[in-house]
């Protein structure tokens, strides 16, 4: 091309609704994640630009730029170049301008409404720091002759300049491209008119640039790319020596003017310049011949078939299919030397990709999970051949020694583990993986059953660091001497050394990443190299800790008896609590799973996903509707299974009593004559500082008629569970190597777990208790509690002492009841199972005890017949205190 | 329009001579080991909030000592004293549920500039000093998610960070403030919305001041957090027409000298730098030696890269003193005439020749 042409630059069409039938058809079902693929192929094809329409009428156009905007935003390799955000609405123009950070271009402004709104639009461009495409269109019409065109462009040129402060080298003029050959005999001079125009405007208006819509042009042949493609090409051509230097065009189809083949060119030219009045005709009559099948792009979606077999493997990691992962595994066993070379191999390096697109939030989580379901299927196809040949190794074949692998209980994510189980599987390690949300108790279990050498945690949340913690305490106080492996992508070596290493007495090692792990296992596998690989570590992490001391700080808290001083005000001398239906005990035995389901709380299941936004919205979500929307689809296929095959036989049993308040504890009793004590709730009370009449020092008791005040009162409790078989359904699918729907499974009973709460809630309140017999509420009220009475539940905030629950159980006599079973550390199993108190007085709320000090816990554990340190033990997460350090104060004074 | 006087007189004395900016105010609080009281002072004893480590309170709570780190950098040799006013907007001060004094914080912030820079002018007719107002970026961003793993959430849009921004402005406006400091830019979007609020606010006050305009790179991969190039940094801010643009924080001087030497080439502006002591060392602390970082800042004085110099994280009035040394004498940057172009961005620079 000459070289006017390569400094020509070419704008991106296609992500535009107007101009592009399959964009508008994407935009309009939704489906962002290929239309992003659209803008990706353009900035690929070498668009400089890429213009983004969302002018449809069906469409939220504003929503809509919005939407595809941040969503591009997050693209690197497509947000580097600058946007052109197009549309004939001042509005959308507007949203889209608040939604870049680099230099824009708006598409477009002109005097069509006058010169006053052109103007107020034009200074706002300005201040949002954009440059503008500005249409040869006035308050009589859009020009189509050289002079008009020209004309508003020199008009529009000096108000933008001289009067809204613009820089003439950041005015675009469109000279509008009009179609030609259309059989209307006014329209054969628009290409003239245009290239005319150009080049007053690049004479006249210095520093000004032209631009065009070139489709335009040709759409009279619709249908005949290979002619429309040709035509562009010869417009361009003779608009860029006359000075046009953007276009609008399909970056991927520029056809090059020496390939048109001649008697095309010719003709075209013909109609290009109106050369001859048959020029139109005599297109036509070769058109035909020109035209291409067009059926290319049809089979697209199994493209990446023909790749490499690494490049399929990639694919379908990245993309979560599993349909041929068999075959391609095979297929690249056959060509490697060893089957351990595929996993080393295109397996690895497409886990790799993964890794690198989620890292840079550009999959989410049920996706990565998917991969990993390709990944697994992979691994186990390649796992006989891999034993077959070490059998015939040889005996020598020995696993060189054995880890544990689990995610940390609350955390789903695997695939830095996964990968670590690999890399040591390939090292010839034996490798225990016991999955993903991995109770400490399951972890420790069976690294007792399992004989392992050594145990690997990994998380990549944040909570996560606080179950290492108490793993690593855990473990001391079962009197472990294995090695902890700390790894994840929230973990660091720091953290290790400061929080988790001084729970535990013996090796705590932080392992960064999977290429790290082989090192660190050798080490502390090794007679001869592993004690002083522990002691050294051991030194750097007391280095690393005593470099960080001191920067700890805890707020101040006031003693016990001035929270209970600013206990909540409740007017007690009027009180008259409601009467339950009953006292004592009923139990449910079984449950419909329709009524729960309906009740499902969806925007925690979303969360569990790393999905974040609330149902219903999440599935319209900008970013992660789309991944929501398929997840929901999965999720509600397998609740259908779930109720149409019975998987699942929830059951509760709830409780009333007769019970007062005696200071911060619940007394409660046989009957209503209170005669016989049976039991007593202790609750634990807020310590943090008040201003002047703020907030009271909450405790639970505060919401229960103390003794004193005489009048009689009542508290309930509950278990409920929606059923011990989600174990059995979850291991089934990890059998089969798709831990997406184990983890889908149990993700669902959980909501179920929750719902039933919720419903045995609402039952109490209006039913089994009956103090809002009226209440109508719809779910989503249900769900944001707007009802009164609370339900807390030991080990959460407003009742943060887990040892509670073993009172709750044996009031219900839950086991029995539910099969709901407490574990040593008072989690209750299975998991799906939600426990807690009911508090009917209509100013109880739920609340968080936060820190306390250590004169609460004293006080505590007396009255619990505990002892304080044991106490400390399970108050950790809400001591303002380091319990060793006080231990230490009180020996050394 | 009314233009003061003192910010004219700035420019002209950018082109005689390397100007000189402060250096960091959060080093000089931390050294003063301040405890929850001094932050609560009389001002908001008793209140419950824990308004520990938010230094922009200090203005309310320990004026003195405020006041006492700008004399002591104007002491130093600083030219411009920043307002301590870095977190002081709605949506930062929303941490420590402190949103209803921004207004005072900052009209006291640059009281306490103004007077610092009162007496050092009262004591010594020879000298003129400046107060710069600081508006920092606040904790959200509006150009990328605070999520990695769900980058189409927005924590905050463009026009609410925008009245955040111009709400703080105004009070610094009042206060009397020569110049505004846009700085620490992590996010383009976000100064695109200060601007655009600082615009609004020029417009509807009718007083103009000038814009210092200042991001800051992430990490040697040379750009900004939401991925900018300095070029396409400047191609997005360069509507603004600021007094300076330039960089600050995230390294030290050694290691911003590429992208600062681009961003001078490409910047028809003055510029205006101020680099940590360094990089930060394993516990996030910085500790440059005062010679080492007035060393590496004279370089890019001698390579004609900069027109006013300071300090950021880990700087001391001793860095300020030693940087005032080391860049006397030295010939100021010229600004580079530019071709005029339509100069575009996304993450990189685009420009099409006009």
């Amino acid at each position: 091309m000459s070289e006017a042409g390569s400094q020509f630059v070419n704008i991106g069409e296609r992500t535009n609704v107007t101009g592009s039938a399959r964009f508008r058809e994407l935009i309009t079902n939704g489906d962002y994640d290929t239309a992003l693929e659209v803008a990706r192929q353009q900035v690929e094809n070498g668009a400089q630009v890429i213009d983004v329409n969302m002018d449809e009428g069906m469409l939220d156009s504003e929503a809509a730029m919005v939407r595809f905007l941040n969503l591009i935003a997050a693209e690197p390799d497509i947000s580097r170049v600058p946007i052109m955000i197009d549309s004939s609405k001042w509005s959308v123009i507007e949203a889209g301008l608040k939604c870049v950070q680099g230099k824009a271009i708006v598409n477009s402004i002109s005097l069509k409404e006058g010169e006053e709104p052109f103007l107020k639009q034009a200074r706002k461009i300005r201040r949002y720091g954009a440059a503008t495409v500005v249409m040869a269109f006035d308050e009589d019409g859009q020009a189509d002759t050289a002079d008009r065109k020209f004309e508003i462009c020199a008009r529009s040129y000096k108000l933008l300049t001289q009067k809204a402060g613009m820089r003439a080298e950041d005015i675009i003029f469109d000279p509008n491209i009009f179609a030609v050959a259309t059989g209307i005999e006014e329209h054969n001079e628009y290409a003239i008119a245009f290239i005319e125009a150009t080049k007053r405007i690049r004479a006249e208006l210095p520093h000004a640039h032209v631009s065009g819509g070139v489709s335009n042009l040709s759409f009279s042949f619709r249908g005949n790319n290979a002619v429309r493609e040709a035509m562009h090409a010869a417009f361009l051509y003779h608009a860029i020596r006359a000075g046009m230097d953007m276009g609008i065009v399909n970056a991927g189809q520029i056809m090059v003017y020496d390939d048109i083949p001649l008697d095309l060119l010719e003709r075209i030219e013909d109609v290009l310049f109106n050369r001859r009045d048959d020029a139109t005709d005599r297109l036509l009559e070769i058109a035909d011949e020109h035209c291409d099948s067009g059926a290319e792009a049809a089979e697209k979606n199994l493209e990446w078939r023909d790749g490499s077999v690494a490049q399929r493997m990639e694919y379908a990691l990245v993309h979560g299919i599993s349909d041929f992962v068999i075959d391609d595994t095979e297929e690249a066993r056959l060509e490697a030397e060893r089957p351990l070379h595929v996993i080393e191999g295109p397996l690895m390096a497409g886990m790799n990709v993964v890794g690198d697109l989620f890292g840079a939030g550009k999959m989410f989580l049920p996706q990565v999970v998917k991969s990993a379901r390709v990944m697994k299927q992979a691994v186990a196809h390649l796992t006989p051949f891999m034993e077959a040949e070490r059998e015939a190794a040889g005996a020598a074949a020995e696993p060189n020694g054995k880890i544990l692998l689990a995610t940390v209980k609350g955390d789903v994510h695997d695939i830095g583990k996964n990968i670590v189980g690999v890399v040591l599987q390939c090292n010839n390690y034996d490798v225990v993986d016991l999955g993903v949300m991995v109770p400490a108790e399951k972890i420790l279990a069976t690294a007792r059953d399992e004989a392992v050498d050594i145990i690997g945690v990994s998380g990549l949340i944040t909570p996560s660091l606080d179950e290492m913690v108490a793993l690593a305490r855990e473990m001391k106080r079962q009197e472990f001497d294995l090695p902890l492996l700390i790894g994840g992508a929230t973990t660091s070596r720091l953290h290790t050394a400061v929080k988790v290493a001084p729970g535990y007495d013996k090796a705590v090692i932080h392992v960064p990443d999977a290429s790290k792990a082989v090192g660190v296992m050798s080490n502390l596998l090794s007679k001869t190299a592993r004690d002083d690989y522990v002691a050294q570590i051991r030194d750097e992490y007391a280095a690393a800790r005593e470099k960080h001391a001191g920067s700890g700080r805890s707020s101040k808290r006031q003693t016990i008896e001035g929270a209970r001083a600013n206990q909540a005000p409740i007017d007690w001398s009027d009180f008259a609590a409601p009467v339950p239906s009953f006292l004592g005990t009923r139990v449910f035995e079984v449950y419909d799973l329709e009524e729960l389901r309906a009740r499902i709380d969806w925007t925690p299941f979303f969360r569990t996903w790393e999905l974040a936004g609330k149902y219903p919205d999440i599935l319209d979500d900008d970013v992660v509707g789309e991944s929501a929307r398929e997840l929901f689809d999965d999720a509600n296929e397998m609740l259908d299974r779930m109720i149409a095959e019975a998987w699942l036989t929830p059951k509760a049993v709830v409780g009333f009593w007769p019970a007062n308040a005696v200071g911060d504890d619940i007394k409660l009793y046989a009957n209503a004559d209170r005669s016989e004590e049976i039991s007593v709730v202790h609750t634990l009370r807020q310590q943090m500082m008040r201003g002047n009449n703020a907030r009271p020092n909450f405790a639970l008791a505060d919401f229960v008629c103390p003794a004193d005040a005489g009048a009689p009162d009542y508290v309930g409790g509950f278990v409920v569970t929606a059923g011990a078989e989600i174990d059995g359904i979850a291991n089934r699918f990890e059998r089969d190597n798709d831990d997406y729907n184990s983890i889908l499974a149990k993700a669902l009973t959980d909501r179920l777990a929750e719902a039933f709460a919720e419903r045995m809630h609402q039952r109490v309140r209006t039913e089994l208790w009956g103090y809002a017999p009226d209440e109508a509420l719809s779910n989503e009220e249900l769900i944001s509690e707007d009802y009164r009475g609370i339900r807390p539940a030991p080990g959460y905030p407003a009742c943060p002492d887990h040892t509670e629950k073993r009172t709750l159980f044996d009031l219900l006599d839950a086991e029995a009841a539910t099969g709901v079973e407490l574990t040593e550390s008072f989690a209750m199993w299975p998991p799906s199972s939600v426990s807690g108190f009911y508090f009917a007085h209509p100013e109880a709320r739920y609340f968080g005890v936060g820190k306390i000090e250590r004169d609460q816990v004293e006080d505590y554990a007396a009255r619990k017949g505990m002892d304080v340190e044991m106490m400390e033990r399970w108050l950790l997460p809400n001591l303002n205190y380091d319990p060793a350090e006080f231990e230490g104060k009180n020996t050394a004074e | 329009m009314n233009q003061p006087q003192a910010p004219k007189s700035l420019e002209a004395e950018m082109k005689n001579r390397i100007v000189v900016l402060d250096g960091a105010m959060g080093t000089e609080i931390q050294a003063l080991k301040l405890v929850s009281a001094d932050y609560h002072g009389k001002h908001f004893e008793g209140l419950g909030n824990d308004l520990t480590g938010n230094n922009d309170i200090l203005n309310l709570t320990a004026p003195d000592a405020i006041r006492d780190v700008h004399a002591s950098y104007l002491a130093a040799g600083a030219d411009i004293v920043t307002t301590n006013t870095f977190n002081a907007t709605t949506i930062s001060q929303a941490d420590y549920e402190m949103e209803e004094y921004v207004v005072e914080i900052n009209a006291e912030g640059a009281r306490l500039a103004r007077e610092a820079c009162q007496q050092v002018m009262d004591a010594d007719a020879g000298r003129v000093c400046w107060v710069a107002g600081a508006i920092g970026p606040s904790n959200k961003t509006t150009s990328i998610s605070p999520d990695v793993n769900d980058p189409g959430f927005r924590a905050i849009d463009f026009d609410t960070i925008k009245e955040s921004y111009k709400h703080a402005a105004r009070a610094l406006l009042v206060g009397g403030v020569d110049l505004f400091l846009i700085e620490t830019i992590f996010d383009t979007l976000n100064a695109k919305a200060c601007i655009f609020g600082l615009e609004e606010l020029f417009e509807e006050t009718l007083e103009r001041r000038p814009m210092m305009i200042s991001g800051t790179i992430t990490d040697l991969s040379g750009r900004t957090l939401t991925g900018q190039t300095p070029e396409a940094f400047w191609n997005s801010v360069r509507h603004a027409d600021p007094m300076t643009v330039g960089l600050n924080c995230s390294m030290g001087a050694q290691q911003l000298r590429p992208y600062l030497s681009e961003l001078s080439r490409v910047a028809d502006t003055f510029i205006c730098a101020y680099p940590n002591a360094g990089l930060p060392n394993e516990f996030g602390e910085y500790d440059e030696a005062a010679e080492t970082t007035a060393r590496f800042v004279r370089e890019w004085a001698e390579d004609g890269l900069v027109n006013i110099v300071g300090g950021c994280c880990g700087t001391t009035p001793a860095h300020i003193a030693a940087i005032h040394e080391a860049v006397a004498g030295i010939a100021p940057r010229e600004i580079p005439e530019r071709e005029p172009a339509m100069r575009l961005s996304g993450l990189e620079p685009f420009t099409v020749p006009a």
